[in-house]
């Protein structure tokens, strides 16, 4: 593998510096759902109406995709404490069924708007919509950008290189399901 | 990768089942239909799962105090945008401005009249017509 | 692509894998280096610069000479006249500011300065130059698409913004969002790489107090940045989706609020100001000890003063909403807030007086526009407490006041400092010297057309100007003869001010190629980048990455018969 600068290798601020980053991202994408949402509470709490507009979402299907996410979320934390006992083929493993837990998420919400579209409830039809779409797609990305860092983590991993990364791309995982454990009550509970 | 970062996974499946029950208890939660129960169950739980979460999968209690610190500085930030700017999107009418469509939507939904799934009225109507079914069963 | 840093030793041989001779594309086109990125940063922003100020020129000479056939543009349209002063303002903020005062001398002075031999993610830094590259074409692009340049001003209110049918710049406003964001996430790789290298990658021995004003500076304002960013960027989307898909957020006629957006933006808006005021602040900090040989005055007060700064910057963003019909109640609590940030600001300016008081204070190029930075920075932060008075501001929203005032924040802060940065630390990146007599001349002739622009400009927004008006013609209360004087003033030193900009590449490319050699430390100064060799090689420490032991402003100290004492020297 490369050779990293020695830069890469200090840790003055007593954390090791992937760590350190990754919570800097997080940091950065707490304020970009934090606008996000916190728009869309804004209207929520001014318009009666939209507790209409939310009954149609399905519950059920927010909470299997909550399921999902959090026994994904559990994998990747088997995966991080595998990694640390040097097994790294068992972290692949727990990665590739993080990242398959990922796809069912993704399997589910892509049946769920099509049957809310084909129902008239697109993302122009009203601005809760617009909100529920926006939010869930942005979301959605996030799912996605880290499946594909967890498989390109899972083939180092495989070869027992790198095993650190194992950590950084759970943390970053976990993340994404906390923001999701929000978005549950807010777009499909609070009715 | 401290030595007292070390757990079992039964740990983990352990901190799995508790979020897995309190998932069920969320969803359970507005089937009582009251509405600060639900609002407890959704929100309150879901405050304790994004801890659980933080601290027992990310670890953010081993790392050093000023990561938490960073979080809770992002937070604060977010509520003083809310606190700042909720003030006017929530109205529907200001200082030499007013939101037509909030105004018509409200006087709909008062009256009973709200067209759910076709928007807030106005040219919008025009739009969405082609949408044909209403999702409202 | 190389995978490896190569760490080179004196004899210019790669450390690893035997000999590794880089090729040209791997040298300076995908380098990993991070002074070579530095160097990419700069050159684009300096170009962008260019075109910014080139813009400039050609909506000037329209309101000083309606209707004139511009050399070098034609006849100015409304649409190109808001197609300019849209493109001037977002390029020169997120284009030049950004680019030359936190990428490119975060790249080049944080390794340095603390003592590294790069930055902690060489190609995380890389993608964050080549996504900027990429915003920066795309902006460029958009003056070529059908409709032209988004023409709806740099804050991109809705409904001007979202609806095609009133700004008839479909996809040229679509493509400004599209730049600005990709801006916004290369800033954020930036920014995460500058913190992160800042926080774990310092020199044995250097300790918090021992980290160079311009360092700490640079790192608060990437926090600052990525802390406010976040709204904007989810705004970002939103209105994207207003434009292409047809959501209404920001439409009140559907549902949405357009007050949303200028919540949004202002968050960020406000924020940014810091973000590019503190690395200038820092830059000015680092060449005043080093011209007036003293020890910077109250380093922490410093230090603390940036800090609350910038938690006071995110209380203050709706001060730009006062005739926006927000909540009363609220422009009270902003009008305090906005008053209170000109605390720690003046309390800054004191502690760089002081700095200079009883200095041996030596009149070099770099030291002439840091202090000029003070002093033209002083005239923007004083306007600036007239309008942050809610009362006030009614009248003054949207006239030239506003302009001249921002203008004189923005300009010291972009152009001065960049200014006082590059010719301090040009011997250190080319290893030769800048010729001083043409550096005070072209000084002189920026300083001057510089006030001469501005000042008339407050006169007219007092009388009444006001923005965005393409002819002024039209409004014979405006367009009184001294009124137009003033405008022909304004315009004529502008050319001149950028004629004078010559001197300087005249000068930059005269010393690169002939200057005399600089030397490891010309300046006699006591940080760790002057330790390298001039210009550092890769890895900039070959013999060996250098140990701190003590503060980074150690000027005329008694314990030590030089006047400097390096912070790598053993006690």
């Amino acid at each position: 593998m490369s050779a990293r600068p020695i830069a890469t290798t200090r840790s003055a601020a007593g954390m090791p510096t992937p760590r350190l980053a990754v919570w800097w991202v997080i940091a950065s994408e707490i304020v970009i759902f934090g606008g996000l949402l916190g728009s869309y509470i804004m209207h929520r709490i001014a318009h009666g109406e939209w507790a209409e507009y939310a009954a149609n979402t399905n519950t059920m299907i927010g909470a299997t995709n909550t399921f999902v996410l959090l026994t994904s979320s559990l994998f990747a934390v088997l995966a991080h404490q595998a990694a640390e006992r040097g097994d790294g083929k068992t972290a692949a493993r727990f990665l590739y069924m993080t990242t398959g837990g990922g796809l069912v998420f993704l399997t589910i919400k892509a049946f769920e708007w099509t049957s809310e579209i084909s129902h008239g409830m697109t993302i122009t039809a009203n601005t809760f919509w617009s909100f529920y779409y926006t939010a869930a797609g942005i979301h959605a990305l996030h799912v996605i950008a880290g499946m594909i860092i967890m498989l390109f983590v899972a083939q180092t991993a495989k070869r027992n290189e790198d095993l650190h990364r194992v950590e950084i791309i759970g943390i970053y995982w976990h993340f994404v399901d906390i923001v999701w454990i929000f978005l549950f009550p807010l777009l499909y509970i609070a009715k | 990768m401290t030595a007292e970062e070390h757990h079992e996974p039964s740990f983990y499946v352990k901190i799995w089942a508790i979020l897995l029950v309190l998932l069920i208890v969320s969803v359970l939660g507005p089937m009582i239909g009251i509405k600060w129960i639900t609002l407890l169950t959704a929100f309150g739980i879901a405050l304790v799962k994004a801890y659980l979460v933080a601290v027992n999968f990310m670890h953010i209690n081993l790392t050093p105090r000023y990561v938490v610190y960073l979080v809770t500085t992002t937070l604060v930030f977010m509520l003083l945008f809310f606190a700042g700017s909720a003030p006017d999107v929530m109205k529907e009418h200001g200082r030499n401005w007013e939101k037509p469509a909030w105004i018509a939507t409200e006087a709909a939904y008062q009256a009973g009249e709200l067209d759910l799934g076709h928007g807030h009225g106005g040219d919008h109507e025009a739009e969405s017509g082609h949408h044909g079914q209403s999702e409202h069963h | 692509m190389a995978e490896s840093i190569p760490v080179e030793h004196a004899d210019g041989h790669a450390d690893h894998g035997g000999h590794h001779e880089m090729s040209f594309s791997e040298k300076y086109i995908f380098p990993l280096d991070h002074k070579m990125i530095a160097m990419q940063y700069m050159f684009t922003g300096m170009f962008m610069a260019v075109i910014g100020g080139f813009f400039a020129y050609a909506f000037r000479m329209q309101l000083a000479f309606p209707g004139i056939n511009v050399p070098g543009w034609g006849v100015v349209t409304p649409a190109d006249y808001n197609a300019l002063v849209t493109s001037h303002g977002s390029i020169m903020i997120f284009w030049v500011a950004m680019p030359v005062l936190i990428a490119a001398f975060g790249n080049y002075l944080i390794p340095l300065m603390i003592g590294a031999d790069d930055m902690v993610f060489p190609r995380v830094n890389r993608l964050s130059y080549q996504i900027f590259l990429l915003s920066a074409i795309i902006i460029l692009a958009s003056f070529f698409v059908e409709g032209g340049a988004f023409g709806g001003a740099w804050t991109a209110y809705p409904p001007l913004s979202t609806k095609a049918e009133y700004s008839l710049t479909g996809i040229g406003s679509t493509m400004w969002i599209l730049a600005v964001a990709l801006e916004f996430v290369a800033f954020l790789l930036g920014g995460i790489n500058f913190i992160t290298t800042a926080m774990n990658s310092r020199a044995p021995g250097m300790k918090m107090w021992d980290i160079p004003m311009v360092v700490w500076m640079i790192v608060i304002a990437s926090i600052l940045f990525m802390l406010s960013v976040g709204p904007l960027l989810a705004g970002g989307i939103m209105m994207m989706f207003d434009q292409q898909l047809g959501t209404a957020f920001f439409d009140p006629d559907r549902g949405g609020d357009p007050i949303l957006w200028q919540h949004l933006f202002w968050f960020f808006g406000h924020p940014e100001v810091y973000v590019v005021l503190l690395p200038a602040v820092g830059i000015v900090a680092d060449v005043m000890t080093v011209f007036s040989r003293k020890k910077l005055f109250g380093y922490k007060t410093v230090l603390y003063t940036a800090i609350g700064t910038g938690v006071l910057s995110f209380t203050v963003w709706a001060h730009h909403q006062f005739v926006a019909g927000i909540d009363p109640r609220m422009a009270n609590v902003f009008t305090v807030t906005t008053l209170l940030i000109s605390v720690p600001i003046a309390e800054m300016m004191f502690v760089y007086i002081a700095t200079l008081y009883g200095g041996s204070i030596t009149f070099k190029t770099p030291m002439l526009w840091a202090l000029a930075f003070i002093f033209e920075f002083l005239i923007g932060g004083i306007t600036g407490i007239f309008l942050g008075a809610s009362g006030n501001d009614i009248y003054m929203h949207d006239t030239y006041f506003v302009l001249a005032h921002f203008h004189y924040t923005f300009y010291p802060i972009a152009i001065i400092g960049t200014f006082a940065g590059f010719t301090h630390w040009f011997p250190k990146m080319f290893g030769k010297m800048m010729n001083d007599n043409l550096g005070k001349l072209h000084f002189w002739l920026t300083i001057i057309p510089f006030n001469l622009i501005f000042l008339p400009l407050f006169v007219l927004g007092a009388a009444g100007q006001h923005r965005r008006i393409y002819d002024y013609q039209n409004f014979p209360e405006l367009s009184l003869p001294w009124m137009q004087d003033l405008r022909q003033l304004a315009t004529i030193s502008l050319c001149v001010m950028l004629g004078a900009q010559l001197i300087f590449f005249y000068n930059v490319i005269k010393s690169w190629m002939s200057g005399p050699a600089a030397g490891k430390n010309p300046w006699r100064a006591s940080t760790l980048e002057w330790t390298a060799a001039s210009p550092p090689p890769h890895g900039n420490w070959p013999e060996g990455l250098p140990t701190c032991y003590r503060g980074p402003y150690e000027y005329s100290h008694p314990d030590h018969e030089e006047d400097y004492w390096p912070q790598n020297e053993p006690a």
